[in-house]
């Protein structure tokens, strides 16, 4: 209900002399109570904003998942249009306003597989399977915490934390990966790894799955769980560092894997693991200058992998932030700051990130205080800011959307 | 300071005491002070209509001369005696929805979280006092004021600053804003040594509250209380979500029942009073057990939570108060807390958490009032204070705190000017043990703050009306889990400042015969600045993690208004009216570049704070039927400091109906009440996605001896 314009109401009643003035009072007054009443609430409608350039592309467009604060129900999804530039906040509470209390609780990963999308939301328990072009609902599938996926020949793979419990003198409980079939979307079958299981990826018939121990504290797992696709088994333990977080295949079936340190004396770091033939090889990877980088999120365009981040340091008690690029191919850091117009002194928190696989355009989400809106940079290859757009809370992670003709 | 000056201040004041003691009394009569008790002057209209209370000499507390409300010189709200009885309250929380510039964080239930911010200062910056000791939290600085049951409260008063009298303790002039919660004090009819009341509410939600209270007067000077009470609920209610589409069609429509947020509680309270021919002494135990469930945020595919919480709260506290002359007076006070509480996630599908902890308190307090000339009073207070809080997390340091803390106030009457101002000194040595991974931390803060009152009579010949003002600056203490949560805490966290700045006036006026007995018209313009605010900050490279940062501002503009007005008529016949406006602008100043016009958060108006709010309530009555009405209004607001659509919330309302009888046979009085709340059934949320009550229904059988 939108409240009457007070000086409309004030002036309307063409009356004179000093009832007019007490009717005009009286009717203010209401005017204000009305205003001040309850109403029915709308489904949030989109919102759209014109920010970048009109483009014909096969990749029509992409949409950004916006993870929302834990507790406030506040996982959204936007998309951008490259064919009109438009930016449309909030496409999921339009694509189904039936949906009962929305997307849900805490977003965590969002992926394109075919014709449909699957948006995992960890606190809600359940991954939303939608249609990729329209965002309408096509099913959901419930998982207790679960966190990333990762698919294979018409199968999801998705990790959790609710593995079985095992009360052993302490309290165990290791985590899963969770076997979906991409038609039906029946659960087939679930194997244990390690606890806390968190990004996942796959090549060469194995599905490697980064342990996080997250809940161990301060005994946090430092492994890479190699599941062979076959038998769908845990086939082995790949020692990392502790606290494994993101993990990347790239097409060299190299495994990039990131650890986000024990916050203490371990601070955060990415690493490649060479498999060849289940003998496991791990390098550290560190910028010329021996620091380590510090991985919030990382993504893999072509041979280029890019890497944001910032971490507080209790020695210098202030961020240390990156947005590094990686040759894949010589394992080398290319540049510990691909931004070059200076941009990055506005960004608080670089929290997702995407590279346009045509342009190589980097899209940077920026998660600021976690509990408002977030702020969505695309920069061009160059690292120079080409547009920047208002999102929903926690802008995180993304997903392009391929045309099928 | 250090602790040698410690020991040294209270070596000092203590023999003061010891001497006073051997004075002799004979310098004063024993009539009037009974504990000072202009300390709680209560309204007039609770004098008016306490149309069954015993105004009973035998007892000295109540023959206090009532101070003139426009003579008050700090600004307060006060809910007492049978007005308090007959709003449609259940806890002290729920009560102090009545109170204007009070937001009530309301998590829903019985058992739900309720906690208390004052003037959009944040909760931490409110004090709470039971019986003129502070309740304290050193973990996490709130005190969870669903807890405190109204069945033997007297009068909870609420002051913007603190008390209205400088014959208190140090800690009393520590807080921002003070709660002060007093129990019934035992009062006998002529020719009664007891009295015997115990009353059994029952309700919607499964509620089942038992409570029972004995009061003997062992001699003259010498009374007992012992009071007792069960409180147990299911706390099952149901709750509807409902969103429509832009055409008005209903988009979905929802209907559960809130799980998890079952309580059962008990509550064993015994004090012991005291008169002496030239002072007043007292004692008091206190238990508290409960044991609830945690009902959670209902988001989307999470309809119930498994969360538990059991709770075990004792204190036991005693004070002393002597005359020692006409211009000499002293009061020791001191306390002994220790809280246990451990938390339960057993949902396998989470982190699962079993945690204790445990908390305790050790307060001592001496204060010294002097009457330097007539109208000039001048009072020192020492507080010595320890805290200790033990954790079973993981790699959790174990944290002590050490406080002292040293007032000086004085009072100054002139004719037509009141003046009060204080001086409190804080000395906090903190230290925390050495953890798996961090060093042990030590660390010293020293401050002094001022606070200045005032109070005017502009005409010369009209007591009834004054204007006040007052300025005050005060901080809080980062709480432990502010300074050493496992991961989040921030060892060097500065304490959190306020400084308010207030103007006012109040007319009051009494007659004593016609309709109109009463009438009361207050209001106050207010700014707050809060300063260094404790802000919990994400610091990146993993999600859920966050760190407490001195980096909170907030602005804050508010006025507040009350009228109240007492009629009577017919002999039988009396209304009370009571209205409440509050309008609050409080700003965000945190991040001067997040300055977008729309959705920037610098300027934006802070987390849960209504622009709007009021209340009405009524107490219609004839001879012993009264019938109230309540009404509580809180308008929009927005969950975080971004005032856009998306975090928008909605005003909400209700009204509340409450009719009781009383029924007065020759040896026993029987009542009955039965009220209903949320009359018109709105389905709210105070804190987002933690449903409210519908409408809900509760009934009261009260027997007295």
């Amino acid at each position: 209900m939108q409240p009457q314009s007070p000086t409309n109401t004030l002036y309307s009643p063409p009356l004179g002399g000093a009832g007019g003035r007490v009717l005009s009072l009286l009717l203010l007054l209401l005017s204000i109570l009305l205003q001040s009443c309850r109403h029915d609430i709308i489904v949030w409608p989109s919102e759209e904003e014109e920010v970048g350039e009109t483009r014909q592309d096969s990749i029509l467009g992409f949409y950004l998942l916006n993870e929302g604060n834990m507790g406030s129900n506040k996982c959204t999804m936007d998309f951008y249009d490259y064919a009109t530039g438009t930016y449309t906040r909030n496409v999921y509470g339009n694509a189904n306003p039936t949906v009962v209390k929305e997307l849900g609780d805490v977003g965590n990963d969002l992926r394109i597989y075919g014709s449909r999308m699957w948006a995992v939301i960890n606190c809600s328990n359940k991954i939303e399977v939608m249609e990729a072009r329209t965002a309408r609902r096509v099913g959901q599938v419930n998982l207790a915490n679960c966190r990333y996926i990762a698919f294979h020949e018409g199968y999801a793979y998705v990790s959790s934390y609710a593995g079985p419990v095992q009360i052993n003198p302490g309290y165990e409980q290791k985590g899963i990966v969770v076997k979906i079939d991409t038609a039906t979307l029946e659960k087939v079958d679930t194997c244990i790894v390690g606890f806390q299981p968190d990004r996942l990826d796959i090549t060469g018939g194995k599905i490697y799955v980064a342990n996080s121990g997250g809940y161990m504290f301060p005994n946090y797992e430092n492994t890479v769980s190699v599941i062979d696709l076959a038998t769908f088994r845990e086939e082995r333990r790949i020692p990392v560092a502790v606290n494994l977080h993101h993990l990347i295949a790239d097409a060299r079936g190299q495994v990039w894997v990131s650890s986000r340190g024990d916050y203490y004396g371990n601070a955060s770091a990415l690493f490649c693991i060479t498999d060849p033939a289940g003998e496991a090889h791990v390098r550290r990877v560190a910028a010329p200058d021996g620091a380590d980088l510090v991985v919030e999120n990382m993504t893999l365009c072509g041979d280029s992998l890019y890497v944001i981040g910032t971490e507080f340091s209790y020695t210098t008690m202030q961020n240390q932030t990156n947005y590094g690029i990686i040759n894949t191919r010589t394992r080398q850091v290319l540049t510990t700051n691909f931004i070059t117009d200076g941009t990055e002194a506005s960004i608080v928190e670089p929290y997702g990130i995407a590279v346009h696989p045509h342009t190589r355009e980097i899209l940077i989400g920026d998660a600021r205080s976690h509990v408002n809106p977030g702020t969505l940079f695309c920069f061009s290859p160059d690292g120079l800011l080409l547009w920047k757009v208002r999102t929903g809370d926690i802008p995180a992670h993304f997903a392009f959307l391929v045309g099928t003709d | 300071m250090n602790l040698r000056s410690i020991a040294f201040i209270l070596c000092t004041l203590f023999p003061l005491l010891a001497l006073a003691q051997e004075r002799d009394s004979v310098i004063h009569s024993s009539i009037g002070w009974g504990r000072g008790s202009a300390i709680h002057p209560s309204p007039a209209q609770e004098r008016d209509s306490s149309s069954f209370a015993t105004d009973s000499v035998s007892d000295m507390m109540e023959v206090s001369v009532y101070a003139r409300r426009s003579e008050e010189i700090v600004p307060s709200q006060r809910l007492g005696g049978k007005r308090l009885q007959a709003l449609s309250s259940f806890s002290v929380a729920d009560a102090m929805r009545y109170f204007s510039g009070v937001q009530i964080k309301d998590y829903g239930g019985v058992g739900g979280l309720k906690t208390v911010d004052i003037r959009s200062m944040g909760t931490n910056h409110m004090g709470v006092f039971y019986d003129g000791i502070q309740l304290g939290n050193a973990q996490n600085g709130l005190v969870d004021l669903g807890r405190f049951s109204l069945d033997n409260v007297e009068e909870i008063a609420l002051y913007n600053g603190q008390k209205a009298q400088i014959f208190q303790p140090a800690r009393d002039y520590g807080t921002s804003g003070s709660v002060y919660i007093r129990t019934r004090r035992p009062r006998f009819d002529e020719g009664k040594v007891y009295n015997l009341r115990a009353s059994l509410k029952g309700g919607s939600f499964g509620l089942i509250n038992p409570s029972f209270v004995w009061e003997q007067r062992w001699s003259k000077r010498i009374t007992s209380s012992l009071s007792a009470d069960y409180t147990g609920a299911s706390g099952k209610y149901p709750f509807r979500y409902r969103r429509v589409l832009p055409s008005g069609q209903v988009a979905w429509d929802t209907t559960a029942v809130r799980q998890n947020g079952d309580i059962r509680s008990c509550r064993v309270e015994a004090s012991v009073f005291g008169n002496t021919s030239d002072g007043t002494w007292n004692a008091k135990a206190y238990y508290y057990d409960s044991e609830r469930g945690i009902p959670g945020a209902i988001v989307s595919n999470v309809w119930k939570h498994a969360q538990r919480q059991w709770d075990r709260n004792f204190f036991a506290q005693a004070g002393w108060t002597k005359h020692v002359s006409d211009r000499y007076k002293f009061q020791i006070n001191a306390k002994y807390a220790n809280d246990h509480m451990r938390y339960l996630n057993p949902d396998t599908t989470l982190m699962y958490q079993d945690n204790t902890f445990r908390q305790q308190e050790l307060y001592l307090s001496t204060a010294h009032h002097v009457e330097l000339l007539p109208g000039w009073q001048m009072n020192l207070a020492a507080d010595y204070q320890y805290n200790t809080l033990e954790a079973s997390l993981t790699n959790f340091v174990f944290p002590q705190r050490h406080t002292l803390l040293l007032a000086l106030a004085t009072q100054y009457e002139c004719r037509r000017l009141r003046l009060m101002a204080s001086l409190l000194g804080t000395n906090v040595w903190d230290h925390a043990t050495k953890g798996i991974t961090s060093d042990p931390v030590s660390s010293a803060t020293s401050r002094w703050t001022p606070a200045v009152y005032l109070s005017y009579q502009p005409l010369r010949d009209c007591p009834d009306l004054s204007l006040r003002a007052f300025y005050k600056s005060i901080f809080r203490l980062p709480t432990f889990n502010d300074l050493y949560y496992t991961e989040v805490g921030n060892a060097s966290l500065q304490p959190e400042t306020t400084r308010q700045w207030n103007l006012g006036f109040i007319y009051s006026h009494d007659w004593y015969r016609g309709i109109f007995r009463h009438v009361e018209v207050k209001a106050d313009g207010y700014f707050n600045r809060v300063d260094n605010k404790i802000v919990a900050i994400p610091k990146g490279s993993g999600q859920y993690r966050w760190m407490m940062m001195n980096v909170g501002k907030v602005h804050i503009l508010g006025v507040e208004a009350t009228a109240e007005t007492v009629m009577r008529w017919h002999k039988d016949w009396s209304l009370v009216l009571c209205l409440n406006y509050t309008y609050q602008s409080a700003t965000d100043r945190t991040d001067p570049t997040d300055n977008d016009p729309y959705y920037g958060t610098y300027g934006g108006q802070i987390a849960y704070v209504p622009w709007h709010s009021g209340s009405v309530a009524g107490n219609l009555s004839w001879k012993n039927l009264g019938l109230n009405y309540s009404f509580i209004y809180v308008g929009e607001r927005y969950h975080t400091s971004a005032n856009i659509r998306e975090n928008y919330e909605q005003p909400w309302y209700t009204h509340d109906l409450s009719a009781s009888y009383r029924w007065q046979l020759p040896r026993l009085a029987l009542t009955f009440a039965l009220e209903c709340n949320n009359i018109f059934n709105q389905q709210y949320d105070v804190i987002q996605n933690y449903p409210m009550p519908g409408r809900n229904w509760k009934g009261v059988l009260k027997v007295e001896f």
